[in-house]
């Protein structure tokens, strides 16, 4: 047994609530803010982890599954993923696919379980959740679908160490389609700005946030952990595609990826910066938009 | 600089992709800007073997009409006639985005079965001009006001444009100065009649004009 691949989902479980700390440092930077401190992340998720759970009476088992199904799910995904050098622990040809309903079954089971509180607003919560993923899901496969063409490789391990420079020379424009289409994908999935505002807590606009209003304790820590890890794994398949452009500085792999992933956390905090969130209709539009582009990209390079 | 080509056609589709999905007017006059840009930055790219003095003047004074002088008459023709900021479409926004993305491999298609002389250095651009045609027709169809016609109008002179630097390369430049000097009048008037629209039937919906008689 090969104990260095697991270095790789290792290092994403300790290090993924630190990408969301960079994000919040950025927005708090260009807000002039001095911001929370970088371990903030971790002490919040401790703090919850030993605090005791409230289960109303009306829920049923299906609500004390749904955090730890979105983890559970959330973890599995990790071991799909390589990271900078080192190769994920699974691959195999088509597991981009597997990914990708992973994530969703994740989803599945939060939404299900915001049913199950029969609260209006966390019903009205699901509703706008699933609506938003359904549309972001052609976006992710289309774009994983141009990058496996344009790398001639089915396994997201094999795909991202097929992006190199040469493939940045030759293949710009495709993609940069897809680079775009991810990181539109990445802002919806993760409830960013654009699409949906994490820090928001008015229940009437709120979307991701609204589903887990009824968890508490361990459940809400599961929650939030599983968001960030779902967070990591969107931006680690950016910063493989963004990392030839740091090697090309001389930076060895796993340095490069580490610049890739901090440019990818610090494109969020700026995106969440500089733009408003939209209006709830025209959200459609936006991943519309981005699965139209992922098809553009696909049918160029199918010619 | 096959890579660079391929780039600016790509600007090209991506460019018809966000007037076929824009809401405002403004957004029309910012990427016809933007296409004037494209196209002159084209025609240089063609010649960049052969610079002379004649296609630097063609291709500036190209940029110069379609990304400044153009815009510039159109934004006056909106704050003139007093248009309302939203395009008010026949066809939905997202319909049109997917019908475009549609038009797409047809004009591909299309391009693949005209038994045309292509240049060489330009052949894969004629279904792009394929698709900024068609993209024009359709604002045009789609679209209720009469300045977004006018659009429409400059955004199918653009592919047309495009579709002759794929079939013939080099436009003589007496040709070029016609064209260009023609949409430039094309332009003006439509600006002027835009107004006079306005001014007679406070509105310039198309989809009106033709219920008026009698």
């Amino acid at each position: 047994m090969n104990y260095l691949a697991f270095s790789a989902p290792l290092s994403a479980l300790v290090l993924a609530p630190f990408l969301q700390s960079v994000i919040n440092r950025t927005k708090a930077t260009l807000a002039g803010r001095q911001g929370q401190p970088l371990l903030q992340p971790y002490h919040d998720l401790w703090k919850l982890l030993r605090k005791g759970a409230v289960y109303s009476s009306v829920t049923t088992v299906i609500f004390r599954l749904g955090p730890t199904v979105s983890l559970a799910t959330g973890i599995m995904a990790l071991f799909l993923l390589p990271l900078g050098g080192f190769p994920a622990p699974l691959a195999f040809a088509g597991d981009f696919l597997l990914l990708a309903y992973l994530l969703g079954l994740g989803r599945f089971f939060t939404v299900l379980a915001a049913l199950d509180t029969g609260s209006s607003f966390e019903g009205m919560g699901a509703s706008r959740e699933v609506l938003f993923s359904s549309l972001a899901e052609p976006a992710l496969l289309l774009a994983l679908a141009t990058l496996c063409r344009l790398t001639d490789a089915s396994s997201l391990s094999a795909m991202l160490a097929g992006v190199n420079q040469d493939l940045w020379l030759g293949t710009l424009p495709a993609l940069l389609i897809v680079i775009c289409t991810l990181g539109v994908v990445l802002l919806a999935e993760n409830c960013r700005i654009p699409v949906d505002d994490p820090t928001t807590h008015l229940e009437l606009t709120m979307i991701h946030e609204v589903m887990v209003l009824d968890h508490s304790g361990p459940d809400l820590a599961f929650n939030n952990y599983g968001a960030t890890l779902k967070l990591w794994v969107f931006s680690a398949i950016l910063a493989g595609l963004v990392m030839p452009l740091w090697q090309a500085l001389g930076l060895p792999p796993w340095l490069a990826f580490g610049a890739g992933m901090l440019t990818v956390a610090i494109a969020i905090g700026v995106t969440e910066s500089v733009m408003a969130r939209l209006r709830m209709d025209r959200v459609p539009k936006l991943l519309l938009s981005a699965s139209l582009l992922a098809t553009l990209a696909l049918f160029l390079q199918q010619r | 600089m096959k890579m660079l080509l391929e780039s600016l056609l790509l600007a090209l589709i991506l460019s018809n992709l966000v007037l076929l999905g824009s809401t405002r007017v403004r957004n029309y006059v910012k990427v016809i800007a933007l296409q004037g840009f494209i196209l002159g930055l084209l025609t240089l790219l063609l010649h960049l073997g052969a610079l002379s003095i004649h296609t630097l003047l063609l291709s500036g004074g190209s940029i110069l009409l379609k990304s400044l002088v153009f815009p510039w008459l159109l934004i006056r023709a909106i704050r003139e006639a007093d248009v309302h900021a939203s395009v008010e479409p026949f066809v939905g926004y997202n319909a049109s985005l997917i019908i475009g993305v549609l038009l797409l491999p047809f004009c591909f298609w299309l391009a693949s079965r005209l038994p045309a002389q292509l240049m060489p250095t330009m052949a894969s651009s004629l279904p792009i001009a394929l698709f900024t045609m068609a993209s024009g027709l359709f604002l045009i169809v789609a679209r209720k006001k009469a300045l977004t016609q006018v659009v429409g109008y400059l955004v199918l002179e653009n592919g047309i444009y495009v579709s002759a630097l794929a079939l013939v390369g080099e436009i003589p430049w007496i040709v070029e100065l016609g064209v260009l000097l023609d949409i430039f009048v094309a332009v003006f008037v439509m600006g002027i009649a835009l107004y006079q629209i306005n001014r007679e039937f406070d509105h310039i919906y198309t989809d009106q004009l033709s219920s008026l008689k009698g």
